[in-house]
């Protein structure tokens, strides 16, 4: 059996040896490339990046004494409306208020100056109704890049209300 | 052609090992730049989506931890989910709903989905269920961390409301997501 066989194998790689072997590989390569156009759109490579951010801790009703006030010299209030302006004052007795648009670096130059100016500088973010996520972003954004430490997102008290409409109403 | 092939392939192979696929979102979110340079986590997350509209959107990650929050949800609401319902909303990504709506929601087909409008997730005073829903996400899966994805047009109010809701569930600590800011 065994040597039936043998020289019959023989015979069939000696003749396949012979012919030329002539493989059509176009239908793979069309294949890869769909595949390739495929996987190349799927892929989302942008790796959306995080902001961390920490928020106070809220007190309770009865614990509301234990809040710490800030000092009115160190506290820099800057209040975001609409049209991406910005409001920004020092304190809350009778301050100066100034307006800026929170866009580009007109912030930074603020937030660098008032960091050099005040040992213990507090930010307070106070974005009022008609203001968007990305004016909070923004602003958040250059307070991480300015290294300030403390900041906070507040909401907008009465004192405020009545400083902007003064300004406002001059 | 055999060098072309070999580099087809190659790149077949890459492109097949660095995709993660993105889950289909119901809206469209224009995110607000920053230049921060932490990434957003992989695994464990809770996103809250906010639509330009103000719209509150839903998701978490994991199935498990998706089937075990619908049955935590199930029983707060006294809302009996089946197991085809279970399995409809692990496979679910994000969503935007009330809860009355959701049971029917679940058992419509993927195809007719799209064309159900979806106006967020209740985030009133009154009707809060966003905060029942991040309770029990909590809850099915206690190591997710908080994702905020706001549109940059988001109005604030809106997300002065999902930041109380998480602050009042004792969450203080959460990340904002960001696109990657384009020097200019």
């Amino acid at each position: 059996m065994e040597e039936q066989q043998l020289p019959e194998k023989k015979k069939r790689d000696a003749r396949s040896q012979k012919q030329s072997i002539n493989v059509d590989m176009n239908p793979m390569v069309d294949l890869a490339f769909l595949l390739l156009t495929f996987f190349m759109l799927a892929t989302t490579f942008s790796q959306p990046q995080a902001m961390e951010l920490v928020m106070p801790v809220q007190p309770d009703a009865d614990e509301e004494e234990q809040q710490q006030a800030v000092k009115e010299s160190k506290a820099l209030s800057l209040v975001l409306t609409e049209k991406d302006k910005v409001y920004w004052y020092q304190g809350v007795t009778k301050p100066e208020v100034y307006e800026t648009i929170c866009t580009g670096d007109n912030l930074k130059e603020v937030l660098l100056e008032k960091q050099a100016t005040i040992d213990g500088l507090v930010v307070l973010i106070k974005p009022d109704s008609t203001s968007r996520y990305e004016n909070l972003i923004d602003l958040l954004d250059e307070i991480n890049t300015t290294g300030i430490q403390r900041y906070a997102i507040t909401e907008l008290t009465p004192e405020d209300q009545t400083i902007l409409t003064n300004f406002k109403n001059k | 052609m055999n060098p072309m092939v070999d580099m087809a392939f190659l790149l077949v192979s890459f492109f097949m090992l660095a995709t993660t696929f993105k889950a289909a979102e119901p809206i469209t979110i224009s995110r607000p730049s920053s230049q921060s340079e932490i990434k957003v986590p992989e695994r464990d997350v809770m996103t809250l989506t906010i639509g330009t509209a103000g719209e509150v959107f839903f998701s978490i990650d994991g199935k498990v931890a998706k089937k075990r929050l619908l049955q935590l949800i199930g029983q707060r609401y006294e809302i009996n989910f089946s197991e085809e319902e279970q399995e409809q909303f692990a496979l679910l990504s994000s969503f935007g709903i009330p809860l009355q709506e959701l049971k029917s929601f679940l058992n419509t087909s993927v195809e007719d989905r799209k064309k159900i409008k979806q106006n967020g997730i209740p985030v009133e005073l009154k009707q809060n269920e966003l905060a029942d829903w991040v309770i029990h996400a909590r809850m099915a899966n206690p190591k997710l961390r908080i994702v905020i994805n706001g549109d940059k047009d988001a109005a604030y109010p809106q997300v002065q409301k999902v930041i109380n809701t998480l602050l009042k569930n004792k969450i203080h600590r959460f990340n904002l997501i960001t696109e990657i800011e384009m020097e200019s």
